[in-house]
């Protein structure tokens, strides 16, 4: 099973997955052999606690270790706010989700672990977020390669996703962007700087509401990058909390980020901020200019909406939202313009402040999957995690341009891939050196014609040559000879013409060994060929020609060649 | 066969020994070294197992042979070659064989027969690769000879089937290096010999080892390199090695196919799956720059790197490479660089952003849209945004050579240049500026890209801002709001940043003279003038209101209406400038005021002929000085001294030579006045602090000859030898004032002894220039060498002395172009007077930033010197790359130095200096024997002695004790 998430948008049943799709009914664990976890965002692994300790699955689940450490602090924030904030009962508990960690096998980028004795299981390293991993599933010599979220274009502190030429049967590949071709992020990592600069060079605050983990530490990098190095002094802050958790890990796993974080970590790691302090709630009454990073990110509630209430009627202060805001959020009217805002209470907020939207967004665009098909040279392709119109378009394009079949199957609809597994047959060395000598040049990477005898015996397959499978099987040699007359017309003699074949034979095939036996035939190689005189018309003489089955290719050209005639004789 | 070869071998061993012993016979010399072939044969006899052969030949190969015994040598290894059985002996023995057959002066063609044989018979594969190898080394060492190139391409060509990768590796690097094209066409007419060595090398490009296809690409390269013309044929081959699994052929591929596209960029190739066609240069940047979006870096970086030089290529490609159809839900957007330039044109400035601001407009059709692009669509996009830096520095390097080559290109290369003076890593904002300056002359800053060029002002690195005035200075700039926005910004950088005040001031300079035009509107509001009001006069020594005043009085240089508008103080502060900081300042023509410096101006070329005549004629009167009266003689000296100093002041183009010159003539001074001391005529005892004096001339004339030689750039060996023969001179004024001063006998045998080392060594050294030294004191040495052989030391020193005063004053030619090594420290500035603190025991950081002119090398010889009140003095190496060269003869060194001292009782100053090491046995050419050997080569780092160069600076620094 590849991933184990949840729907963000409901707070029923439908949030978790059904897992009777797979089992009908029966025990989870006798149907799923391991369950992998590409990444730690709760749409990838939000139903995990549910799924093992509820539903009941007590095999293996993969992730890597950065997901391994990142993934219950998510989990236990989100539980406290469904449990404890919503009130909701049968949800999963603390202990759950302790119990279920236990059940995780971590992985390395590029370690090949092996599940059972045929499942083979292989990470790549996908950009995205801390940790993110496509996986490569092997079973023998078919694999599909899953590439959970994943991001084509390297940010502050991330790399870029990669993968070898795997060539696999099928790619499972994200489609968020499957219409849209991105621009340089660098503009807008210049504009974002830009505005920040200008606003706290005015005296102004700077509130930028995010979540917690993913882009917020981006961010925290470029603005921390960016106070280094123009040597600024104003403040940056960082609300407390699950993040002080989260950026603790990402201190750990500086093997993950990229090349700009892990060749400076020796002198300093990135994620040990100079400038950045934890946030208390009295510091937004402070004077003089700051910049807060505030969850959550569409300033719904909690802290981030309190500052900006504190906030939004100075026309010098700023808030940039850097992603995406649902409609219905503070967010998301003050985006689309609103000014003045209506709060709980009737009160009315007059927006005087600044509104900037930036998105930073990790997943790959339209070009970046091509990309990534390209890299990967997959047999099929199958896009999940999109739009479905969106999908169509960029399936139309995979198959023009990599010319292999694309699928984006609906939820609960099935599809079959057709594969043509490679069956290894076990060939016998003697065989194989014999036919290598008699091959010319060793032309690589084409099919070759090679003579031999399969023997197929309990599943195991294997080449050998003829004398030896006889032996083997201990049966004996059958002689298949082909005999063939041909008429010539020769007045001469029996032995004449037996004579004029042979010089003609002699000098028609220059690299076979042409012999006159005494007995007057002509031997080609192990063909025989004998003259006789016909027995009504002796004009006419009778060409014997008998080849046994292994010279068939020889016997059957000479028959030809003696059926057009003898050139005639200079005499 | 093979017993007639061992025979063979046999005769010309023997051959051989017998050699030796008449060599024996004739130089006895040689008797203590055994023959190394001789050697080599026992020891290998010796060797009871293939192990203990093996480390003889291992041993053997520690040291060099030659080039005489070279042919023995290989006749005993190939002897051993034929008996050995183990395969590890025989891959040693032959790879010994290649490097022997490398030694310079051997002829390796008789062993070529003998390698091609013992090629026959080896059945091991790493052996017969390492012959190959070794057939490779015969080859390259016998160009010309063009049957044997033959021979051994005959040779590769057969064993090109072999399985082993290794050998057909080496096959094919030896067809590389060997094959040649004029064969197939000169022996066209014998048909059956005549090969094509592309053809062969290149039906290796599809075999089944990446190695080895590898191997078959690097072989078409050689044979581009050594001047042969590839086939186009291979381009479409070599194209479809781009999608190769293995990133070294994939790497391999796209050099091959640049240059094929290089060799043929007109010729037409078609489309595949279409009628058009296309010119083959562009089709191949195309391919290029698709490999710029490579799964390894490896082979992004090569394709980067590789763009950059595609010049002939077509514009419309070029311009693609910069492209990148934006789209969002498949409406088509505009780049944010097209929203800007389009906010520009409209005339609002860089408005807020909104929501929706970069909406997506028209619609595309879905059939139009192609993602993957076959032509260069996006390659820089993709190549400046690369995770990896060292790709990014490829393509920004590429992109400022094919913008220097195409001015349209230029034009819309800068926004991308721009946006890269905000990366991540220092390295690629620095290049970034770098190019951007080296293309400024095709271009001119837009408002807003001048913003965020100027925002990177800020930038705490010293090296991206002083690379950002840089740019400034040969910027073109559009608008006057343009010039006022980088004036504001240079001033927040020089009051952020105060060091960088010289650098700005630069700036500012050529800012103002290049846009005079621009700056008269802004001159009342920069003056702060009011058309009825006078306003208080600003302070002169602010250097905000320097630079201002620096960039006015520029552009008014062609701009004479400029003037009109200044206010009295300005004129006054305009004379105050031109003298203080003239480099900055030009001369103006200001309205009822004399032309202050007309004198000095522009045409400075006239006047230095007579300073140069002067400089010769002064010299020469000096140089006919033997015939004069010691009195006149000093007097002469010392006055030409004084001239020369004086005129070095004066002239800088001369300061060198005067210095050089002064140097010298010092030198003969004390050398005069040492000899006309008194002492000389006196019992030694009586006169112990006349021969101090003597002595410290002798001291100082050897501490001046160091400087003469190590101090100055551009010393050619005519006056090496002299400086060298004048320290002789001092040596032997040493010599006698010891000789005179000191009792007893044995240490005046010793210094004797030296001294005369020294002078053998003098001759040895300069051979070649002892006849220049006629009549000299050298020359007199050497005629009564042999006397002083086997003379005592006092007789020694007495003729020495009389030799010194007889000895005549040599004419010190002047050299072509000679510079005297200088160095200003920057920081530590020496004006603090708060101390820096630090605990006793532990260490502080001092950053140390200075300029050197004219030093050679300086990653080796300059060091940092700290001198503590106590006397003890401290030495500093910096790292090789604390050293910056900004520009040809001048470094930038930028280090930090660690103090540390135990507790003081108060703050006190530590003085630091630099010093420039000198090694003096550095001239000595080393003997042929030791460069022939392989590896070991001796590490000259040893200093012997060092010179200071650089006004020393004083730092206030605190040790405080520990606390408990």
């Amino acid at each position: 099973m590849l991933d184990c998430g949840m729907h963000m948008g409901f707070n029923d049943d439908r949030r978790f997955p059904d897992f009777s799709y797979i089992t009908q009914n029966g025990r989870l664990t006798d149907f799923l052999d391991c369950v992998i976890i590409s990444h730690f965002h709760l749409d990838h692994c939000g139903a995990l606690p549910y799924f093992s300790e509820m539903v009941g699955y007590d095999g293996p689940i993969y992730m890597t270790h950065p997901t391994q450490a990142i993934c219950p602090i998510l989990l236990e924030d989100y539980r406290k706010i469904a449990v404890d904030k919503k009130g909701e009962a049968n949800f999963f508990t603390s202990q759950m989700i302790k119990d279920c960690m236990k059940k995780v096998v971590a992985v390395h980028l590029h370690q090949t672990v092996q599940v059972d004795d045929e499942l083979e299981i292989k990470a790549y390293y996908a950009g995205h977020v801390l940790g993110a991993a496509m996986f490569q599933i092997k079973v023998g010599s078919e694999s599909v390669v899953y590439t959970g979220d994943y991001n084509m274009t390297p940010d502050r502190h991330l790399g870029a996703a990669w993968i070898d030429r795997c060539r696999p049967n099928l790619l499972i590949t994200e489609s968020t962007y499957a219409t849209t071709i991105r621009d340089s992020k660098r503009c807008r990592e210049r504009d974002f700087l830009k505005k920040v600069h200008e606003t706290v060079e005015r005296g102004g605050k700077v509130l930028i509401p995010v979540f917690a983990l993913g882009r917020a530490q981006e961010l925290c990098i470029l603005l921390e990058t960016f106070w280094e190095r123009m040597n600024l002094k104003v403040p940056i802050y960082f609300s407390t909390g699950l993040t002080e958790k989260a950026n603790h890990y990402y201190k750990l796993f500086i093997t993950w980020t990229n090349q700009k974080i892990r060749k400076t970590f020796v002198q300093r790691n990135m994620f040990e901020f100079k400038h950045i302090k934890a946030f208390d709630r009295a510091f937004a009454d402070n004077p003089g200019p700051m910049v807060v990073f505030a969850t959550p990110g569409m300033l719904h509630a909690g802290q981030s909406l309190q500052i900006f209430r504190k906030w939004a009627g100075n026309e010098k202060n700023m808030v940039i939202m850097p992603g995406y805001c649902v409609q219905g959020t503070v967010g998301h009217k003050i985006l689309s313009g609103q000014r003045k805002l209506e709060m709980e209470g009737r009160q009315v907020l007059e927006v005087k402040m600044q509104v900037e939207y930036m998105s930073f967004s990790a997943h790959a665009d339209a070009k970046g999957i091509m990309q990534l098909v390209g890299q990967a040279e997959p047999e099929n392709v199958l896009l999940v995690h999109g739009e479905a119109k969106k999908m169509e378009f960029l399936r139309q394009k995979i198959e023009q341009e990599f010319r292999v079949s694309c699928y984006m199957p609906a939820n609960g609809e099935t599809v079959t891939l057709p594969t043509s597994p490679n069956i290894p047959v076990g060939i016998s060395l003697g065989l194989l050196k014999r036919e290598m000598a008699q091959g010319l040049l060793p032309e690589t990477k084409k099919p070759r014609l090679l003579h031999g005898t399969l023997i197929m015996k309990d599943s195991n397959l294997r080449l050998v040559s003829s004398e030896q499978a006889l032996k083997e099987l201990g049966l004996a040699e059958h002689q298949l000879r082909f005999t063939c007359r041909v008429h010539l017309q020769d007045t001469r003699k029996e032995q004449e013409t037996a004579l004029r074949v042979y010089s003609h034979l002699k000098s028609t095939l220059k690299d076979h060994c042409v012999q006159h036996l005494p007995d007057g035939s002509v031997t080609v190689e192990s063909i025989l060929i004998q003259a006789a005189a016909h027995s009504e018309d002796p004009g006419t003489k009778v060409l014997l020609v008998s080849w046994t089955y292994q010279d068939e290719e020889l016997g059957s050209f000479l028959t030809a060649l003696l059926k057009k005639g003898l050139p005639q004789a200079p005499s | 066969m093979a017993a007639h070869l061992k025979k063979r071998v046999y005769e010309e061993f023997t051959k051989v020994v017998q050699q030796q012993q008449e060599e024996i016979a004739t130089k006895k010399l040689r008797l203590t070294k055994p023959s190394k072939s001789a050697a080599l044969h026992i020891d290998l006899c010796k060797a009871t197992s293939p192990a203990d052969a093996l480390q003889y030949l291992l041993q053997f190969a520690r040291k060099p042979v030659e080039a005489e015994s070279v042919e023995g040598v290989v006749r005993i290894l190939l002897e051993h070659y034929y008996k050995e059985n183990d395969p590890s002996v025989r891959l040693k023995i032959a790879s010994l064989l290649g490097l022997l057959s490398k030694t310079a002066g051997f002829s390796p063609d008789c062993i070529m027969d003998d390698a091609i044989n013992i090629l026959q018979n080896e059945k091991s594969h790493q052996v017969l690769a390492q012959l190959l190898d070794t057939l490779l080394a015969i080859g390259t060492k016998l160009p010309e000879n063009q049957a044997i190139q033959s021979r051994l391409v005959d040779v590769a060509c057969k064993h090109l089937t072999d399985t082993s990768h290794g050998v057909r590796n080496k096959c094919l690097q030896l067809l590389g290096n060997l094959g040649s094209l004029e064969k197939s066409v000169t022996k066209d007419a014998e048909g059956l010999t005549a090969r094509d060595v592309q053809k062969i090398i290149g039906d290796y490009f599809s075999d089944q080892d990446p190695r080895v296809r590898t191997a078959a690409i690097k072989a078409m390269l050689q044979l581009h390199e050594r001047g042969l013309k590839l086939h186009q044929a291979i381009y479409n081959q070599a194209c479809k090695l781009l999608a190769d699994d293995y990133e070294q052929v994939r790497s391999a591929a796209v050099q091959l196919i640049w240059v094929i596209s290089q060799l043929y960029p007109e010729s037409i190739v078609p489309i595949p799956s279409s009628n058009e066609e296309i010119r083959l240069v562009d089709d191949a940047f195309g391919k290029i720059c698709h490999m710029v979006s490579d799964g390894s870096w490896v082979v992004r970086v090569q394709a980067a790197k590789l763009l950059g030089s595609m010049e002939q290529v077509s514009s419309h490609f070029l311009e693609q490479t910069l492209d990148k159809k934006l789209m969002s839900d498949l409406r088509r957007k505009r780049t944010a660089h097209e929203r800007a330039k389009e906010l520009y044109s409209s005339g609002e400035f860089s408005s807020g952003r909104k929501w929706g601001d970069d909406a997506p407009k028209e619609e595309i059709d879905t059939g139009a849209v192609n993602l993957i692009e076959s032509g260069a669509c996006g390659a820089f996009v993709h190549g400046l945004e690369d995770e990896m830096y060292e790709v990014r520095i490829a393509a920004v390097e590429a992109l400022c050579m094919l913008a220097q080559s195409s001015p349209s290109f230029a034009e819309k290369c800068l926004d991308f240049l721009v946006d890269m003076f905000n990366d991540e890593i220092e390295e690629v904002r620095l290049q970034s500026i770098h190019t951007m300056r080296k293309i400024s002359n095709n271009i001119t800053l837009r408002e807003d890209q001048l913003d965020t060029v100027l925002a990177v002002l800020e930038d705490s690195s010293r090296d991206i801002r002083e690379a950002l005035h840089e740019l400034l200075c040969c910027t073109n700039v559009s608008t006057k709001e343009g010039i006022h926005l980088a004036l504001v910004e240079l001033l927040k950088n020089l009051s952020k940043y105060p060091t960088d005040r010289d650098s700005i001031w630069k700036c500012l300079k050529y800012l103002g003279s290049r846009h005079p035009t621009l700056v008269l509107p802004l001159v009342p509001e920069l003056l702060s003038i009011h058309p009825f009001f006078d306003t208080a006069e600003p302070d002169m020594d602010d250097p905000a209101y320097i630079a201002v005043l620096v960039l006015i009085f520029n552009a008014a240089k062609t701009c004479p209406t400029m003037p009109a508008l200044f206010s009295d103080h300005t004129f006054r502060h305009y004379a105050y400038l031109r003298d203080s900081l003239s480099h900055l300042v030009p001369a103006l023509r200001l309205p009822g005021r004399k032309l202050v410096s007309s004198s000095v101006s522009p045409n400075i070329t006239p006047h230095e002929d007579p300073s140069q005549q002067f400089l010769q004629q002064s010299l020469e009167r000096v140089y006919s000085l033997q015939h004069l009266d010691p009195q006149g003689a000093q007097e002469l000296l010392e006055f030409t001294i004084r001239d020369l100093q004086r005129l070095g002041e004066l002239q800088s183009e001369l300061a060198g030579v005067a210095d050089f010159s002064a140097t010298y003539l010092r030198c003969q001074l004390l050398l005069i006045k040492a000899l006309q001391e008194k002492l000389w005529n006196v019992a030694a005892p009586l006169y112990l602090k006349q021969s101090d004096l003597a002595s410290a001339a002798a001291k100082q004339i050897m501490e001046e000859t160091y400087k003469m030689e190590f101090m100055y750039s551009g010393v050619e060996n005519k006056q090496v030898v002299i400086i060298h023969h004048m320290r002789l001179q001092a040596k032997a004024l040493q010599l006698i004032v010891t000789a005179r001063t000191t009792r007893g006998v044995d240490p005046l045998f010793e210094m004797c002894e030296k001294f005369l080392q020294e002078v053998d060594f003098f001759q040895r050294c300069f051979i070649a220039d002892l006849p220049h030294l006629q009549d000299s004191f050298v020359d007199k040495l050497l005629d009564l060498m042999p006397r002083l052989m086997t003379s005592k030391p006092a007789e020694v020193v007495k003729i020495l002395q009389t030799m010194l005063r007889q000895s005549t004053f040599l004419h010190l030619p002047l050299p072509e172009q000679i510079h005297k090594a200088s160095a200003t420290i920057i920081e530590p500035a020496g004006e603090s007077d708060n101390p820096l603190r630090f605990t006793s025991g532990l260490v502080v950081a001092l950053d140390v930033d200075a300029t050197l002119e004219h030093v050679q090398d300086p990653q080796s010889t300059v060091k940092v010197q700290v001198l503590y009140p106590d006397g003890q003095a401290q030495m500093i190496h910096p790292k090789p790359a604390d050293f910056r060269n900004p520009g040809p003869g001048r470094y930038r060194l930028i280090t930090q130095v660690y103090l540390s001292h135990t507790a003081w009782t108060e703050p006190c100053q530590v003085e630091v200096r630099l010093l420039l090491a000198y090694n003096s046995n550095a001239r000595i050419p080393k003997s042929p024997w030791i460069e022939g050997g392989e590896g070991s080569p001796q590490v000259e780092t040893s200093i012997e002695g060092t010179i200071p160069f650089s006004k020393p600076v004083k730092v206030y620094i605190m040790p405080k004790p520990a606390r408990r």
